[in-house]
């Protein structure tokens, strides 16, 4: 249902080449072949009636509303299942075609209630353009105005009085999502929409993405909050500050009242489709919970006091002097957030490194994909994704290792799946069967079910049968990659304790399949690798991306559509965070700092000398805290002490340092370890950028005023004058000009071509004006590819008869990372508590049921969650979200981390699991200090001074 | 919330015998090495560095793996006698 009125041209475009000239109307027009007459007509301005067509679905040809007189041709053809033909002539309005139509509308409205007036539907304006006042056939007969409506879901409802069967719902469930919860049930005048068995919407398999509820032509399916609010005055175009797919939307307003979020059809991320977080979880924006005003405290034991901003940028920048004063120059830091827009993301590291004068400066991208950034750098030469998401449309073998995509990039997801649906081959290499495994008309070929951490050896022996069975595509890599490197790899590929007959032992997967995927991935076609946290977040994290960095190159599967090494990244800045130079070691653009003339670049612009030493990581701060050499901390929208591995570590750290700002929208576990807290603001209240894991920048534009009055890069760069390092950007476009001066893949961008194009893929310079989609076309960024020797190592988090099970975490579609914005919506209806997924079998072992609380122990610590007996698990692996503080999923993972970046290995704990009768004593102390923290913030207002 | 034991050159150690561990394979012995002491120098903070010089001075490189040991012996040799 529309609200702000978009152009709809009816049916999708063509992608032909070749021009067909037709007459419409008596104009001459000319458009693609394969176009419908339907849209023909819309692009030459010319609007025929139509209710079952939307250019997002593939044309119906049902509700008999878009008929036209073609010369030559019996009868009145559907426009929009008509395709274009040369010569053409269509006539649209005549006084036979008149009353057609108005006899359909007539049907239609006797039979059903017109819905809301106040809200534009598309019916709406297709009865006035079909010209009907009064509907002849009465009301009188039997009709479905007296159906119920269904209220379930809490975003929208589903009003049946007001459906017309058109069904474009169920198309748009099945053609743009891929769920097909939808389907018509009965014939003629007893049809109806129903979801599933006829359960209502939220008892269904609907995921609530909201594809039906944008593709309704009628109020039948509305979002609750535009029948509440009434429709939007206003719609400005912004990304969701959701995942890593950064959809494309128009936030539509009443002044600066949020009424619903629609996903942009012209959205490059997503054409037109969306998820439930980025359309409907949007509450938390203006939640009670949020804190506006700064407040600081001098213990964490003590009552927080609300302050003025002068007073707390005045405080934390003597704070920090006091400590830089005292325990040296290097004692303090900063950490940015992947939830941050790449504008304050390079500002918390120009103040770290100009202000601060040291390079403590990390983001949360270390404890997710710190190591796509090493292992793709070292082997391609850049710290990115080598495609666009459309390429996936190319493929024909998609192979997704440790990445769930229809909970974790669900936008993404159907993409695939859509692709998938055409008949392109699927590899899956997850210890759990992933829904992707099977969903309804996608089947994978191979599910690769491993063990949790032999990500490397499964990958090494998928390289020793392309080495091993003459499949490497040697002309590619002749041409394109070190000889050197290249053979030293095949010899150490090929050597016999890399086969998988020899592996076995170790992943679990039968040989057969690893040969058959193999080859299946060299020869298929285009291949291209799909991969996610399940292989970055492992003591062998940069070994896995080297690997599958290898297996491209080996098989000629990069630099061109279709194919490529695609890291789907979490959250939704996590390749930007990265960009800016968040890490200690890099400036923006993957710079090394101890590169005199990059250093000198950056000092020239900046007016300050830079150290040429990496700093401090965020685990290295830990430990520098707890040695106490460290010991202020500015954190801006992170999490750490939830989302960071070894809970007690981290909270033993922030409570040895003497300084810790928080800059954050809530109370978050890290701020109730805070001596300052700055209130921060939404992605609806800035203006931005954020970088999707296709390295596309799109614009986050500010649809109302911050909340707390300053938007978060304002209060960065309040703290840095305070602190007599002076910053003066009137705007974020300011800083991204300075970004782009600075950064040589950025250097063509701009504020204003982001508005001319939409959004822009990096690199973007003098070679690429216009951005570039697919990366190493002729040659990769650093020359010649670099093969990577990839030897296992087994992780030393190992089961034995004491924690006999392996841990492995993960997300769900509905709850977000931490969870600080969907846990403050209604998505917790749909998972309102993490759980412990558990094989059958290790639950009858243990005599635990469904529901039942077990207690989870690891080396490092213990906790307690409820149980869901799952045949998704194999047995000995067992499986949590992290998306709730009191869960205390990284009370229980250990310090092991990636070898090269020092990734946490989130993915392997060994544990034991116990049925239990009550929380954990960290759980119980935790809710404790939490009660104790929640009320030290009741105090602040009434503190206020 | 309790505070943990904390050894500030455990998780040195365990670090560099990590990086060490991805080097094991490379055929040539001095390539390790030196692949091994550029990760350290081009990551670690020079506070760590420090720590884990002094450490194997101290304590012969107890708990490094054989490999760890060269390179840091060899990021020694480079910082000079300072070191
Ligand atoms: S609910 Fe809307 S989109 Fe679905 S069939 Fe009814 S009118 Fe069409
Ligand atoms: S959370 Fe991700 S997939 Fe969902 S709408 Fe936002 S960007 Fe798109
Ligand atoms: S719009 Fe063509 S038949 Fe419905």
């Amino acid at each position: 249902m529309l609200s702000i009125v978009e152009l709809d041209f009816g049916t999708p475009r063509s992608r032909s080449a070749q021009p067909v000239a037709l007459t419409i109307d008596g104009r001459e027009v000319s458009v693609p072949a394969g176009t419908s007459v339907l849209r023909a007509a819309s692009e030459a301005g010319i609007a025929i009636p139509r209710l079952c067509a939307t250019e997002l679905l593939e044309a119906f040809g049902s509700c008999r509303l878009c008929l036209v007189e073609i010369e030559g041709r019996k009868g009145y053809p559907a426009s929009c299942t008509t395709p274009v033909e040369a010569g053409m002539k269509v006539t649209t309005q005549s006084a036979q075609l008149q009353k057609i139509r108005r006899g359909v509308m007539e049907l239609y409205l006797s039979d059903h209630a017109s819905g809301d007036e106040a809200l534009p539907t598309e019916m709406r304006r297709m009865i006035e353009a079909v010209g009907v006042r009064e509907v002849r056939y009465g009301f009188d007969g039997a009709n479905h105005r007296q159906a119920v409506r269904d209220e379930s879901n809490p975003y929208f409802r589903f009003d049946p009085a007001a459906c017309i069967v058109c069904s474009r719902c169920v198309r748009a469930c099945d053609e743009q999502q891929g769920t097909l919860a939808l389907t018509i049930e009965g014939r003629g005048f007893d049809s109806r929409v129903v979801a599933s068995q006829d359960e209502g919407f939220m008892q269904s398999e609907c995921v609530s993405c909201g594809a039906c509820v944008q593709a309704c032509p009628t109020t039948a399916l509305t979002e609750k909050s535009l029948l509440a609010q009434g429709p939007a005055q206003s719609s400005t175009v912004t990304t969701c500050a959701y995942c890593g797919v950064g959809c494309s939307f128009r936030a539509e307003m009443r002044g600066e009242e949020l009424v619903r979020m629609v996903p942009n059809k012209d959205g490059h991320a997503n054409h037109g489709h969306s998820c439930v977080k980025g359309r409907f979880a949007i509450g938390y924006a203006t939640h009670a919970d949020r804190i506006l005003k700064p407040m600081i405290r001098a213990r964490i034991g003590d009552a927080w006091r609300e302050v003025s901003w002068q007073e707390a940028i005045a405080h934390t920048a003597s704070e920090f002097r006091r400590i830089q004063a005292q325990h040296g120059r290097d004692s303090i830091g900063g950490i940015t957030s992947s939830r941050c827009t790449n504008e304050e993301t390079y500002l918390v590291q120009k103040l770290v490194r100009a202000g601060f004068g040291n390079n403590n400066v990390d983001t949360c991208a270390r404890v997710c994909h710190s190591p796509t950034g090493y292992g793709l750098k070292q082997t391609l030469g850049e710290s990115a994704g080598t495609q666009d998401f459309d390429s996936v449309m190319q493929a024909d073998v998609i192979f997704v290792i440790g990445a769930n995509p229809t909970d974790a990039h669900p936008v993404f997801a159907s993409q695939m799946k859509r692709r998938l649906r055409q008949g392109a081959k699927l590899i899956v290499a997850d210890p759990r069967r992933i829904d992707l495994v099977r969903t309804p008309h996608v089947q994978a070929d191979f599910h690769l079910c491993l063990r949790p951490g032999t990500n490397v050896a499964l990958l090494t022996s998928l390289a020793h049968v392309i080495v091993g069975e003459g499949l490497v595509a040697e002309e590619f890599v002749r041409a394109r990659c070190e000889t050197d490197s290249f053979a030293k790899w095949r010899a150490f590929a090929a050597e016999p304790r890399h086969s998988p007959e020899a592996m076995e032992s170790v992943t679990g997967v039968p040989a057969a399949d690893v040969r058959a995927a193999a080859r299946l991935y060299a020869t298929g076609g285009n291949a291209a690798i799909y991969y996610g946290l399940g292989v970055t977040e492992h003591s062998q994290g940069s070994t896995a991306v080297m690997a599958i960095a290898n297996l491209a190159m080996a098989t000629a599967n990069i630099g061109r559509e279709g194919v490529g090494v695609n890291p789907l990244r979490g959250q939704n800045n996590v390749q930007g965070s990265c960009d800016m130079g968040s890490f200690p070691h890099e400036f923006p653009g993957y710079r090394h700092v101890g590169d005199a003339a990059v250093r000198a670049s950056f000092e020239q612009a900046w007016g300050v000398a830079l150290q040429a030493e990496p700093g401090l990581r965020i685990p290295n701060m830990f430990e520098a805290a707890l040695d106490g050499e460290f010991r202020g901390l500015y954190i801006e929208g992170e999490d750490i002490v939830q989302s960071d591995p070894n809970t007690q570590h981290v909270t033993a750290a922030l409570m040895a340092m003497e300084c810790v700002v928080v800059q954050d929208l809530f109370l978050n576990e890290t701020a109730k370890f805070a001596h300052v807290f700055l209130p921060g603001s939404t992605f609806l209240e800035k203006d931005g950028t954020f970088i999707n894991a296709e390295r596309r920048i799109s614009r986050v534009r500010r649809v109302m005023r911050p909340k707390s009055g300053h938007a978060d890069w304002e209060i960065t760069q309040l703290l840095s004058n305070a602190m007599g390092y002076p910053m003066e950007y009137a705007h974020p476009s300011a800083i991204m000009d300075e970004i782009a001066r600075l950064t040589p893949t950025f250097r063509g961008v701009d504020y204003a071509k982001l508005d001319r194009l939409g959004s822009i893929q990096w690199p973007c310079n003098e070679d690429a004006p216009e951005g570039t989609p697919t990366m190493h076309v002729h040659e990769f960024v650093r020359g010649k590819g670099r093969f990577m020797l990839t030897e296992y190592v087994p992780s030393t988090e190992k089961v034995n008869a004491k924690y006999p099970l392996i841990l492995t975490t993960g997300r769900i579609l509905s709850q977000y990372n931490v969870g600080a914005q969907t846990r403050r919506t209604e998505n917790s209806r749909w998972h309102g508590e993490d759980r412990l997924e558990i094989h059958p079998q290790d639950a009858e072992d243990r005599g635990i049921t469904d529901d039942d609380w077990v207690g989870i122990e690891s080396r490092a610590g213990q906790t307690v969650l409820r149980a869901t007996i799952s045949a998704r698990m194999p047995p000995g692996v067992v499986y949590t979200t992290f998306h709730f503080p009191f869960s205390g999923a990284n009370v229980i993972t250990t310090d092991n981390s990636d070898w090269a970046t020092n990734c946490p290995e989130y993915k392997v704990t060994a544990v034991q699991i116990t049925r239990v009768t009550q929380p954990s004593d960290w759980q119980q102390r935790y809710r404790a200090f939490s009660d104790r923290q929640h009320a030290l913030l009741g105090e602040a207002g009434a503190n206020a001074g | 919330m309790t505070m943990q034991q904390h050894d500030a050159a455990a998780a040195l150690v365990k670090m560099a015998n990590d990086i060490a561990d991805y080097f094991r394979s490379e055929p040539q012995r001095e390539l390790a090495v030196e692949g091994i002491a550029n990760h350290i120098a081009r990551y670690w903070e020079p506070r760590m560095r420090k720590k884990i010089l002094a450490y194997q001075a101290e304590h012969g490189g107890e708990g490094l793996n054989e490999l760890a040991r060269a390179a840091i012996a060899r990021l020694a040799q480079r910082q000079g006698p300072s070191a």
